[in-house]
């Protein structure tokens, strides 16, 4: 129910009043309303929750958080043994 | 696909589990809020992958599971009348009311319809002005700005064939009566990220205090998930108890403030029952007043209704992460996820369901 995926703006456009926009997921294109991240571009990802923009992703939080993830092994690796 | 390959990463994930099994001491108990967290975890085997000291509960975050069966006998008695076209999400179909569900009431001529989105049942409205379009408006906070927002786009069209079913439940107030029951081992809570996307995570802070117990957004893909955990390990292990937030390329501390507005114009808070639980005080959101027109518990009659759960169904146990499905006797034998004898062995996010989808 809660499920949310992300997905590519590819193009905005006004519809019965609402801000809509036309979402890349992967390939598979749909609509969306973007009422609630008026803020959000062409070009941008947000998550999609039944037909509405619920999030505009941070590519910047994304990237740092990856890249803390990713250090969590290389240290060990770099040391050559398990931290305790 | 980009925000999703790399968060299912095998061997990130495996890092963070090496992470978790070097920081993890004694056991510790974690409820993940959301069905969606469930079935992600049990679908990827993240809960087979952890050290045997983590102990995760499923809670009651599946609306189709917690929506009360007085609803869901209305929705049937909605459903069934003619010049209705009832729309609900897909996973409400299924779901057994007092005898039977919607999906009996289509197979008997009612005209019963799957939308993907609550606009196209406001679109159905529009297209079909000599029928009253009803929609079935559950959800936690999540669904909340898309559920309300199709009420305003009725109200802005001027439809007057257009109505919601609310059954709407909130995250805090459960959480709450999780903690506060004398039965609960929860020690630290993975929320439900997408619910803390619309929300934020600012009414959280006061549990921290009340209950003493940590809790870290958490998102829905694998690696999100073991970060939660680990995040809420380290937590329990070093004796802080605070709010962290596994989930911030989609979650900010104060929410979507345009959501939040939206929700608070058509909704007010109200007491709500939640299927197998009982009564939450103030748990759930309801239409305003001012939105009675909209309100398709008055606009029909639906009064009289006398409800019957399964005797043998402990769907509400399992919802307050108190037993797991395979304590039921039933499960995989009277309840399968083709006959099933409670929601939460329907739902896409109940924790039945995972459980007898994927083997456990």
């Amino acid at each position: 129910m809660c499920l949310g995926v992300p997905g590519k703006i590819v193009e905005t456009y006004k519809k019965d009043g609402l801000h809509m926009a036309k979402v890349d997921f992967g390939g598979i294109f749909r609509e969306a309303c973007l009422d609630y991240v008026p803020e959000a571009k062409v070009g941008e990802y947000c998550i999609i929750h039944v037909g509405f923009a619920i999030s505009l992703l941070s590519e910047t939080e994304a990237l740092e958080t990856l890249e803390l993830l990713r250090q969590i092994g290389a240290i060990e690796e770099e040391l050559g043994t398990e931290l305790t | 696909m980009k925000y999703v390959t790399e968060y299912r990463d095998a061997a990130l994930v495996k890092n963070v589990i090496e992470e978790i099994r070097r920081t993890v001491t004694r056991p510790w108990t974690l409820m993940e809020i959301c069905g969606g967290q469930t079935h992600a975890i049990v679908r990827h085997g993240i809960d087979q992958l952890l050290p045997p000291e983590i102990e995760l509960v499923h809670g009651p975050g599946c609306p189709v599971c917690v929506t009360p069966l007085e609803l869901i006998d209305k929705a049937l008695a909605i459903a069934s009348q003619p010049n209705v076209i009832f729309c609900s999400y897909g996973d409400m179909l299924r779901v057994p009311g007092s005898g039977r569900d919607l999906f009996s009431v289509k197979a008997q001529g009612g005209d019963v319809r799957v939308v993907y989105s609550p606009l196209d049942a406001v679109a159905l409205a529009e297209k079909n002005p000599d029928k009253q379009v009803v929609f079935f408006a559950i959800g936690f906070e999540t669904t909340a700005p898309p559920n309300v927002m199709s009420v305003l786009q009725a109200q802005r069209l001027g439809l007057k064939n257009y109505s919601v079913l609310v059954s709407h439940v909130r995250v805090p107030p459960a959480m709450k009566a999780i903690l506060g029951s004398p039965h609960n081992r929860v020690q630290g809570f993975l929320l439900a990220g997408h619910v803390n996307a619309v929300m934020g995570y600012h009414e959280y802070p006061p549990f921290l205090e009340e209950f003493q117990i940590p809790m870290v957004v958490t998102g829905f893909e694998p690696l999100d998930i073991v970060q939660g955990i680990l995040m809420t390990v380290q937590l329990l292990e070093a004796g802080k108890i605070e709010i962290g937030n596994a989930y911030s390329r989609a979650v900010t501390f104060e929410g979507l403030k345009p959501a939040q507005d939206t929700i608070h114009k058509v909704f007010m808070e109200c007491d709500r029952t939640w299927r197998g639980i009982g009564e939450i005080p103030m748990s759930g959101w309801c239409l305003r007043p001012e939105f009675d027109e909209f309100n398709a518990e008055k606009r029909f009659n639906v009064g009289d209704i006398h409800t019957k759960e399964s005797p043998l169904c402990i769907a509400g146990q399992i919802l307050q992460g108190l037993k797991k499905p395979h304590d039921c006797p039933a499960f995989g034998k009277e309840c399968t996820t083709e006959n099933p004898l409670g929601a939460t062995m329907v739902s896409s996010e109940g924790a039945c369901a995972a459980y007898y989808k994927y083997g456990r």
